[in-house]
This record gives structure tokens, sequence and C-alpha cells, in this order.
């Protein structure tokens, strides 16, 4: 009796820790690898073949296609730099410049990584049709209502992510975060 | 006392291999992942456009809507592939992933240097098995190794503006993959 007690614990234990990990890992992303700057975090190995199992797992169970290395960089942010959740009725303010690279490409999405729909059809800016300051420096502002200048629409959606990727860019596994990789502040202006 | 201390601590170390194995094993069971998607609307060994993703409808998880892209699902069961494609006048790229969606090997047109991405992608015991004098004549020729026998290529030509749109899928239409005649087995150099 005592034994089919213990036999029960220990299996319920070891189902709810195993799972239960697995779950809060692949949820959550895990750290290896990980090139955090300000906001924005990327993981330069994913788009390898040196990939972690993590990050395998976590691609298998979206079904997105990692960005490889010979192509580029993604940064993905899912809050500003006070970590507080990306919410679409807030006014968000991105500010500065980005690592070199050919081209760049900003995104909005859902936190499923499905575009969001808006009125005016726009999803996100290329480096190209980015409005700049005399400097080369741009200012985007990220909210539910049309604002001067490069306005990306939220659709006013509880939760979105950002998403800006390098493309040619010297950004890579190698590279440490410090000033080879200025990437743009990301700031809650004003919050209904 | 102690003893019963033992069975949840037992069952923390068991949990320790569920968590592990759980997270290797997940991959193979995958059945929305990249490939299976992309199975239902691209046949093997030919180029095929994907639909420009919309709120509405998106094959893959974030896709870069400033992006053309095409892809070729392609299988080197009967040999080895030719690659080809013209670059676009703005940034195209070309990118390469296993069947488990790993990428192992991705181009871009200015590390291409020239007007046409041109390569020959093979299984490693395909090129093993390439007549050596044509590996050396063929130096300008882009030999890409696959890990796996089925995999995706993924082509991307930039539409730096809406506008570009048009120009950027056009490029992509040049684009070819056909697999080759398998080289004659046995020639003599």
């Amino acid at each position: 009796m005592r034994l089919i007690l213990g036999l029960v614990v220990a299996f319920a234990v070891a189902a709810v820790v195993g799972l239960g990990a697995t779950w809060w890992t692949l949820a959550e992303g895990t750290a290896f690898g990980a090139l955090r700057v300000g906001a924005w975090t990327a993981w330069p190995r994913t788009g390898t073949i040196g990939i972690d199992p993590y990050a395998r797992a976590g691609i298998a169970r979206t079904g997105q296609l990692p960005v490889g290395i010979g192509d580029g960089v993604a940064f993905l942010a899912r809050t500003d730099e006070k970590r507080r959740l990306f919410d679409g009725r807030c006014d968000v303010d991105i500010r500065g410049i980005t690592p070199a690279a050919r081209f760049w490409t900003l995104t909005l999405y859902d936190p499923e990584g499905r575009l969001v729909p808006n009125s005016v059809n726009r999803h996100g800016f290329t480096s190209e049709e980015i409005l700049r300051n005399t400097d080369g420096s741009f200012e985007i502002r990220v909210g539910p209502r049309a604002r001067a200048g490069n306005w990306l629409p939220t659709g006013g959606i509880e939760h979105y992510v950002l998403m800006l990727r390098l493309y040619d860019t010297p950004v890579g596994v190698t590279t440490r975060s410090g000033r080879e990789t200025p990437m743009p502040s990301v700031t809650t202006e004003h919050c209904p | 006392m102690m003893r019963w201390l033992l069975w949840p601590l037992g069952g923390l170390l068991l949990g320790g291999i569920v968590h592990f194995s759980t997270v290797l094993w997940l991959p193979r069971t995958a059945t929305q992942d990249a490939y299976s998607r992309l199975e239902k609307i691209a046949p093997l060994n030919s180029v095929v456009p994907l639909p420009a993703p919309s709120p509405e409808n998106s094959l893959l998880p974030f896709m870069d809507p400033a992006f053309a892209v095409a892809v070729c699902r392609y299988d080197l069961a009967d040999g080895p592939l030719k690659f080809s494609m013209n670059v676009s006048q703005s940034y195209t790229s070309v990118s390469f992933y296993t069947r488990r969606d790993l990428a192992y090997y991705a181009i871009n047109d200015r590390a291409a240097g020239r007007r046409v991405i041109q390569l020959d992608l093979m299984t490693q015991q395909q090129h093993l098995a390439m007549p050596q004098e044509e590996d050396v004549t063929a130096a300008d020729r882009l030999i890409v190794e696959s890990p796996s026998v089925t995999g995706l290529i993924v082509l991307k030509a930039l539409a730096a503006e809406p506008g570009l749109m048009p120009k950027a899928q056009e490029a992509l239409k040049t684009a070819r993959c056909q697999t080759q005649a398998p080289p004659a087995a046995g020639r003599k150099s």
C-alpha cells in the first residue's frame, strides 16, 4: 500500500514538473544565445544548424521559419523598456537608429504572429520608406490613432509584438550587445 | 519520515527526464510546422509563390509582409537539384531549411556577387559521389550540401515600398529548381 502511494506521488510530481517545465520554457522562450538590447531580443543561433533544442521545439510548435543567419537577424520586442507588455490602446514611441544593415523592416504582429487589421492597411515599415531626421535617426509612433510622421497602427488590439529584422547585416552569432548594436529605444508615452 | 521524502525527490528527477525528452521529441510530432503547412500547396521540386500574408490569412506565422516569397520543396532522392534565380533590383535572398525547418544555409544577392544566384544542391553522399574533375572545373559553381534528403528553399525579394511589390514578385518568377540527371556513375577521370 505504501509502495503504491509512493509511486503515485512520484509519478504525479514527475508529470507536473516535467510537462510544466516544457510548457513554460516554450511559452517564455529560453535565454540560450539570446542577444538582448533594451526591449529587443534576438536569437541569432536559431538561424543556424547549431540551434538549441528548446528553440527547435518552439519553431516546430509555432510553424515559423527562422531567418537564416546568411540572410539576416530578427529582433523581437514584447514589452517596452520598463518591461510593460505592449498594449494596443497606448501610444508607444520607437526612437533612435539600428545596427548596420543593408535593409531593415519593422513589423507589428499579434502575439500569435498574425498581422493586425487596421484602417490604412499598414503593418510595418521598411528602412527605405521611413521618414528620418537630418541626423539619420528616426521616430516611429505606434498607437491606435492616426499621427503625423511614421505612424504604425495597432488596430486597438490588447497585446501585440514588434519584430525588427535586419537584412544583410554583420550582426550575428558572435555579436555582443554594445556599440555594434544600437537598437532604437521603446517607451510608452501615453495610456488611456 | 526520511523515507517519505524520497518519493517526491525521485519524482523530481523523473520530471527532469520527462522535461528533456518531451523537448527533444516535440519537433518529431509537430504537424503544424512550416514544412507540413507548405506541403499542402507546394509540389515537389518546383518554385511556388506564397500568397502575401494578410490579417485574415497567413500561411506561416511571423511572415515579413515587405517581401515577396516563393518556396521550392525539394527531394534529393532522385539526384542533385539545380537552382537558379535572377536577383531583383532590391534585396534578394535564398535560404535553405531541412525537413525539420532548421536553417542550414542562406545567401543574398550581394554575397552571390552576380545578377544570377546559381547553385547545386545535393546530399553529402551525392557530393562525395561526384567525379573529382568535375568538382575542380566547376570552381565557380556553388555547391550546397543538404543535411536532409527533403527540405525547403525559401526565396525572398524585398519590396522596399508597397508599390514595388509586383517587381519583386516578377523577380521570383525567374527562379528554377529542378532535379538534374545524376552524374554518370563510374566515369573515369
